[in-house]
């Protein structure tokens, strides 16, 4: 028996990050009996030890409340624009969403970016004034920002407490009576999204599902049609958050399958799964096969480890077919990976869990784009590393990518945000008001965004703007390769493609951090950056003028022994160009730029 | 490959017990209310017996008095301890006894009793001629009391050295060129002029960590150690040591030489016959120990490869470097096989190091660098 439809609300909860949302799920959970006291740990919906410690959901998931005869789904999204296609992925799974504000600190930037994203869904959206049992609560302040601010109606707001537990009764009540049922035909052929899908060690490849029409079965011989591959459902079922096995999944419900497949690669976000013997006649609209769109070379610091690195990226992959990986050799890091990701916080999480859960020590290279070449001899090319750039003399033209960047900000801080897009070739496309903030939009080359453009935009703004973006195609642009030369020799890892009139400033802002990174040697070290043959920023190290240890007597020289044990074993985790060491932290920090203009 | 038995030894006996702890000392000393000094005595004259079980007869070329505060034992016990060393082994017709001293009045009124009991150096902790320097390295004493102390020794002792403490919070290159000027001019035959190293579990190094305590730039702090080259060189007392001028102590240079050295007391470290000895740190745990028959925690025997990497991180920090012959008699291992020799030729075209039949020796430029040299070569 599947639920009926006029008894399903399927909802999504968005919040600013610390607002509340892992506390107030876990609080609804709690109080409809899916897990005792007991079984609660904190915030039992963000698995991953990163995303505990982030604050953020990286993949999403849902529970299945029983309340008052009604079946609620609880849909938890990820909240980054890296993420962005899985979160619309997600919230096209939903009919609502609970908009919780922290009643202290009001409207920030990441509710905008999430609340318009849920608003363009059609979203029945309830706001949740949370955290009223703090003394500096202005719950009636927030309502009132979020009527002016977001444009909504705070008519039915619910002022909550998730930490004691006030209001909570309401939040579920208001689900029920506010949130539409989802729409759907029992009778028709299935039709249904793949929301989202990872790996789990017992069960295999576990697919998140929302069901349009018809119905989901165990033994039932499904068809991905965007994919076209076919495989029999040999579980069906729903977390509350665990497992529970269904007999079947009807119209509007959310839930999962398996249906033994061995990696998330075989399985799209947004793809329709119907019935082989049956199938639906559309297919759902707007999917998409996600490409990454930034690269970066991962090296492991020991060369011991490449076997053990190789293994570990096929471990994460099984989990996250949206990066990919294939072997790269650099003269001086040895052997490597050339790896692909969605966007920069996608890059971090992948090198942090590689460090973290598989104990890797690794160096990552400059990020970069996927060029388009146009060569002398007609042919063309895609440019995942600038160590592959061909001689200049054989190109014709490059081509760049482009997005469109929806960017909110408070009035106070739009002019140095329109300085920053300017500055970073940005093409103004449209700036509008929204209740005392700005709109704005503009046309980016990725290559200025990858770096650090959401670092400088978040610290521009004190964490006030939000940022969205979308490719909209390449673009030719005249690009140079610059490569950064220490103490003449070139640090390959560093070198970079940019374009030609930002080309002197970001060379002489390497040259720079790279002096504050390396450490003074025995000798003085140029650094240089170059196009060609040709240097243009040049900036010098020092030698060292003293390291002596002052008092050395007494008899114990198993100490001083042990000093430059620990010294030499520190040298050997650095990487050696010309003789200059050069620590493995330079390369990262590299990747932050600052502010390059 | 051990060192002969007809080299002679350096024997080193620790007093770990001091009035009160400097912030910035990371020595094994201690602070206690009472002191049962026979007690203290007896147990340091037994460790001194069990090395003897270990060395057999050998000639003995100085004796070290160390801490703590050895100026705090009562003369007695210093003639009882060089009585005894004297009747194991055999020591030299001017031996180099040396006693390490706080500049305090109490202290100076035993300096008489040292020299009697056979004391012919001291070392004396004058650490700073500035009051409120001092006041921040936590001594009890002023310049003044320090300055009677220095008279009093050169009136007992014929070989006087005295320490200072440079490159502390505040120290300017002015500051310290005066404060050198005044303290060459007492006509002390040696110097060790350390700088300031905040050393991890003193107090210094908490409040350094806290960003309360500052010390110099490394630049200041460079040019604090070519200005202290420059002006010993000038009056006649140049470094033979990273910190030490003058006339060179005999017992130091057997450390730096790598020559066999015996430990006694709380603490002490020893090397004699290729094998490393360490004695209980914690001065209760070590007279427990020697009660129970021996005040040994450790002993090891060492492979030539780490004798040898020991012996380069000691020898380089003498002006006159390593000499070949004496560190292949020393190591077991000849000075080539020790060092990475294409690093050595890279330091010696930087004009760091020089290596050639005699040996290997850093250069003038090359000496405030050892660390750095240590860490390309060794
Ligand atoms: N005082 C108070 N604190 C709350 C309340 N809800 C959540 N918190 C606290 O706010 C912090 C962030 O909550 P969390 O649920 O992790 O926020 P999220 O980042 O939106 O998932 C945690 O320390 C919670 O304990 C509330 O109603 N009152
Ligand atoms: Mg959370």
């Amino acid at each position: 028996m599947t639920a009926p439809l006029d008894k399903i609300r399927n909802f999504s909860i968005i919040a600013h990050i610390d607002h509340g949302k892992s506390t107030l799920a876990d609080r609804l959970i709690q109080h409809t009996g899916g897990l005792t006291a007991r079984e609660m740990s904190e915030q039992v919906l963000d698995n991953m030890e990163i995303e505990r410690e982030r604050g953020i959901t990286i993949k999403a998931q849902t529970v299945r409340l029983d309340y008052k005869g009604h079946v609620l789904n609880l849909m938890d999204t990820p909240g980054h624009v890296d993420f962005a296609y899985e979160v619309s992925r997600s919230l096209a799974a939903c009919e609502g969403a609970l908009l919780v504000v922290d009643a202290a600190q009001g409207v920030e930037a990441q509710t905008l970016a999430n609340v318009y994203q849920s608003i363009e869904h059609d979203h029945e959206i309830i706001p949740v004034i949370n955290k009223v049992d703090l003394p500096a609560a202005e719950p009636e302040r927030v309502k009132q920002q979020i009527e002016d601010i977001i444009g909504i109606s705070t008519e039915h707001a619910v002022l909550a407490s998730a930490k004691s537990g006030l209001g909570i009764e309401a939040v579920l009540d208001a689900i029920v009576a506010l949130i539409p049922p989802p729409k759907g035909d029992a009778t028709a052929p299935l039709k249904a999204m793949l929301v989202d899908s990872w790996y789990d060690p017992y069960l295999g490849v576990v697919i998140l599902v929302r069901v349009i029409d018809g119905s989901l079965r165990k033994g039932q011989e499904i068809t991905f049609m965007a994919q076209g591959t076919k495989h029999l459902v040999d579980r069906v079922g729903c977390f509350r958050p665990k497992i529970e096995q269904l007999d079947a999944l009807g119209p509007g419900e959310i839930g999962f399958i398996t249906a033994q497949i061995k990696e998330v690669a075989q399985t799209n976000v947004g793809d329709t799964i119907t019935d082989t013997k049956k199938p639906t006649t559309t297919a759902l609209p707007g999917f998409k096969t996600v490409q990454p769109v930034v690269f970066c070379g991962l090296f492991p610091t020991d060369a011991a480890d490449f076997e053990k690195l190789r293994d570990s990226l096929g471990k994460l992959r099984l989990n996250d077919a949206s990066f990919s990986f294939e072997t790269e050799s650099s003269a001086a890091l040895g052997f490597g990976f050339r790896c692909g990701f969605l966007g920069l916080l996608h890059l971090e999480i992948i090198q942090e869990r590689l460090t973290r859960e598989y104990d890797l020590d690794l160096i990552t290279t400059a990020p970069s784009v996927v060029y388009k070449l146009l060569l002398r001899d007609g042919t063309s090319k895609e440019l995942h590393n600038p160590a592959d750039m061909p001689d200049p003399s054989t190109i014709e033209l490059i081509e760049e990518p482009w997005i469109e960047a929806t960017i909110f900000v408070p009035d106070e801080y739009l002019g140095s945000l329109l300085k920053l897009c300017q500055d970073r070739r940005g093409i103004q496309k449209n700036l509008t008001y929204v209740g005392g903030r700005a709109q704005i939009v503009y046309e980016l080359p990725l290559n200025e965004v990858v770096f650090d453009f959401y670092d400088r935009l978040k610290s521009i703004s004190r964490g006030y703007a939000s940022f969205d973006y979308h490719q909209i195609g390449h673009r030719e642009g005249d690009l140079v390769k610059m490569t950064i030369m220490v103490n003449s020799e070139v640090v390959d890892a560093l070198s970079m493609i940019v374009h030609r009139d930002a080309a002197e400033a970001r060379g002489r802002h390497m040259c720079e951090r790279m002096k504050d990174l390396i450490p003074r040697h025995l000798f003085k070290i140029p650094v240089q950056a170059a196009i060609g043959g040709k240097v243009i920023a040049r900036e010098t190290i020092a030698a060292m003028r003293k390291d002596v240890t002052a008092k050395c007597y007494g008899g114990d020289i198993s100490r001083k022994k042990k000093l430059l044990d620990k010294q030499k074993e520190g040298k050997k985790r650095m990487r050696q160009y010309g003789n200059v060491d050069i620590p493995q932290e330079a390369f990262i920090a590299a990747l932050r730029m600052g502010d390059a203009n | 490959m051990n060192a002969p038995p007809d080299e002679s030894l350096a024997l080193y006996v620790h007093w770990p017990f001091c009035v009160s702890k400097c912030p910035y000392c990371d020595f094994n000393s201690h602070v206690r209310a009472h002191i049962d000094e026979p007690a203290w005595r007896d147990a340091l004259l037994a460790d001194l017996a069990a090395e003897h079980q270990v060395t057999g007869p050998r000639r003995v070329h100085s004796i070290f008095f160390g801490g703590g505060t050895p100026s705090l034992m009562a003369p007695a016990t210093v003639g009882a301890i060089l009585s005894a060393a004297a009747r194991l082994w055999s020591v030299d017709e001017g031996c180099e006894i040396t006693l390490e001293a706080n500049p305090s009045s109490v202290e100076a009124a035993r300096f008489a009793g040292f020299a009697a009991a056979g004391v012919n150096r001291v070392s004396l902790g004058l650490q700073a001629l500035d009051d409120a320097a001092l006041k921040v390295l936590g001594r009890p004493h002023d310049v003044a009391t320090g300055l009677a102390a220095l008279d009093v020794a050169q009136a007992h002792f014929p070989r006087v050295s005295f320490d200072l403490i440079y490159d502390r919070p505040g120290h300017t290159v002015a500051a310290w060129e005066a404060e050198l000027t005044r303290a060459l001019a007492f006509g002390t035959e040696h110097l060790s002029l350390y700088q300031l190293t905040i050393e991890a579990g003193t107090r210094f190094a908490v409040e350094h960590a806290a960003g309360r305590l500052r010390t110099p730039d490394a630049e200041t702090s460079a040019d604090l150690f070519d200005l202290t080259q420059a002006m010993t060189e000038a009056a006649g007392l140049p470094a033979y040591e990273t910190s030490n001028h003058g006339l060179p102590s005999r017992h130091n240079l057997s450390y730096w030489t790598y020559a066999d050295y015996v430990g006694v007391g709380p603490g002490a470290h020893g090397r004699r016959g290729g094998v490393a000895t360490v004695r209980h740190r914690k001065p209760e745990n070590w007279l427990a120990a020697m009660a129970a028959g021996d005040g040994i925690v450790e002993t090891q025997a060492l492979p030539p490869a780490t004798r040898a990497t020991e012996a380069l991180l000691m020898g380089l920090r003498l002006t006159e470097g390593i000499d070949r012959a004496v560190f292949a008699q020393r190591t077991g291992v000849a000075l080539a096989d020790a060092v990475d020799g294409a690093a050595v030729a890279r330091l010696a075209d930087l004009g760091l190091i020089e290596d050639d039949a005699a040996g290997l020796r850093l250069t003038r430029a090359g000496r405030p660098l050892v660390n750095a040299v240590l860490r390309e070569i060794a």
